[in-house]
């Protein structure tokens, strides 16, 4: 006598640990293979593109920062440079590189945290995570020498940044550079050649570029699939265009090519950190408030401007009625647009790879929601 | 670095493959008439001269007496960028334009996205349902006459018990 199964519909999260923040996924499995998911999002959305409605300009950094709250530099970059192509506004070169050293470094962090929590979901507990939380902590520790604050930084200002780094700063950074490179040369002798990282990586959730590209994926995820395609190299904003650095490029377009990318991708930034300051030169970090007001009055308009996020393709469109608030403000969320192949990565796959899939992509609740 | 169509020579080209669907154009942007969105964007992803084989970001604006759709649209090939827009809903009529979903996979969650906070139907959307909010909720809050439960209580006198009422002022949902 056969033995029949049938389909049993489970629901994962909105607090499940591995969620990521307060995801939901209504999965239906047919034993242990995934045959449909539907994921349910709005669990954080707190109407963030309605409350900058009635913010200055200023006032909105702070919002930025609650979006992606792991990587809130880089947030705040592709903000203030929207502000800047709206209201014309020329920066303060000491400030542009002192915001381009803070958005590598937050990349570092970022992609430490993927990575480390992408181990988490494998099933490796604590001791990669571990490593990888504890240089993010000296990272934050950097910027709290920048800006007073470690998660929620509002560092930057249009036309550069509020404050210069203290010159203790300078010691500080040199040597968490050639700790961070130590740090990801330990997680990679770790991991990169691990035998049980290959066998549950390599070959899962495996998608074609053309796939990824027509479904407006960017970041490590695509270039995990071999397309160079990276704002910083392509369309560079601030002054990537004086820097030289290797995109990373993996052709596997698995869950382990992802992880990889994002290895090698922050290395990368120490060496684009190390190019800052070389490059960098003294000076005011801001424009005096003669050239840029506290109060910004962008005139009619729009202006929409896209950065190389940590996840993909940060863009900021802003509209402006020539007030002190804009008009409408929206934000092109990478987190939120790199999970409309989910359902592509998931099905067909077994229960036990579902979170580290889902981890790969490497998204922020924060972001998605808004 | 990125070049970016101008307006008035994206129109000159759109023209050339589809006849009648601009309405205007100026800056980096060209206004396309709605019922041509379809055709346009068919013709800017599959057509060697533009190959825009990404949608960057689609969002939607409410200017009062009418809505906006805003396509970003860029090329990995040709490493450029564009700018589309679509008045829709003209007097605040309903508004609906055509899904680009069948085009621009990346289209999906964004479409979805507009049609909850901003109330702009996408027809031919595979999965037209809200996204951020739950259904049933009153309103779609990013349009300009949606009231917030601040906006609603600020309304009414000291020590009443406010108004339990919270969406849009005509009660569309």
């Amino acid at each position: 006598m056969a033995i029949k199964t049938q389909p049993v519909t489970v629901n994962l999260g909105p607090q499940h640990p591995s969620t990521h923040g307060v995801f939901r996924m209504r999965v239906m499995f047919d034993g242990e293979e995934i045959v449909d998911v539907e994921p349910v999002f709005g669990y954080l959305h707190r109407g963030s593109e309605k409350l900058a409605e009635e913010r200055t300009y200023t006032q909105i950094i702070t919002l930025t920062d609650r979006m992606d709250y792991v990587s809130s530099m880089l947030n705040n970059q592709a903000y203030i440079l929207a502000v800047e192509k709206l209201a014309g506004i020329e920066p303060s070169p000491r400030g542009v590189w002192l915001r381009m050293i803070a958005a590598e470094l937050q990349r570092i962090a970022s992609h430490l945290v993927a990575t480390g929590f992408l181990l988490q979901d494998l099933g490796a507990l604590g001791t990669p995570l571990i490593y990888a939380m504890r240089e993010r902590e000296n990272i934050l520790d950097l910027f709290e020498m920048l800006c007073g604050a470690r998660i929620t930084n509002s560092y930057l200002r249009p036309g550069g940044v509020f404050m210069d780094a203290p010159a203790e700063f300078w010691p500080a950074l040199d040597r968490e550079l050639d700790d961070i490179v130590h740090t990801i040369d330990e997680l990679e002798t770790y991991l990169s050649g691990n035998e049980i990282v290959f066998s549950r990586t390599k070959g899962t959730a495996v998608l074609p570029p053309e796939l990824l590209i027509n479904a407006s994926i960017t970041g490590p995820m695509l270039r995990a699939s071999g397309v160079d395609w990276d704002l910083r190299h392509r369309a560079p904003y601030d002054y990537y265009d004086r820097i030289t650095f290797e995109r990373k490029l993996h052709t596997a377009s698995d869950n382990y090519a992802r992880y990889w990318v994002r290895i090698q991708e922050a290395r990368e930034s120490v060496n684009i950190i190390r190019q800052c300051i070389e490059q960098i030169e003294p000076g005011r970090v801001r424009p005096s408030f003669d050239d840029v007001p506290r109060l910004v009055r962008p005139p009619e308009g729009d202006a929409y401007v896209a950065i190389e996020g940590s996840k993909g393709e940060l863009g900021f469109y802003l509209v402006s009625d020539g007030s002190i608030a804009p008009y409408r403000m929206h934000v092109r969320a990478s987190s939120l647009i790199n999970l409309t192949l989910l359902r592509d990565m998931l099905i067909g796959g077994q229960f036990g790879d579902l979170f580290v899939t889902f981890g790969s992509v490497d998204l922020n609740m924060g972001e998605v929601d808004r | 670095m990125t070049t970016v169509w101008s307006g008035s020579a994206l129109a000159e080209a759109i023209e050339a493959f589809a006849p009648d669907s601009v309405e205007s154009s100026g800056g980096s942007d060209v206004w396309l008439k709605p019922e041509s969105i379809s055709t346009v964007c068919e013709g800017l992803k599959n057509r060697s001269e533009f190959r825009f084989d990404m949608l960057s970001s689609l969002t939607a604006v409410d200017y009062i007496d009418h809505f906006e759709v805003v396509y970003h649209l860029t090329s990995l090939p040709m490493n450029s960028s564009a700018v589309l827009k679509s008045r829709v809903g003209l007097g605040r009529s309903e508004a609906s334009i055509a899904s680009v979903v069948p085009i621009w996979r990346g289209a999906d969650y964004q479409e979805r996205e507009v049609w909850d906070l901003m109330g702009i139907r996408f027809d031919g959307h595979p999965n037209h349902k809200r996204i951020m909010l739950w259904e049933g909720f009153p309103g779609h809050p990013l349009r300009k006459d949606y009231v917030t439960y601040d906006q609603s209580i600020a309304s009414v006198a000291p020590g009443s018990a406010g108004n339990p009422e919270i969406g849009n002022a005509d009660g569309n949902a």
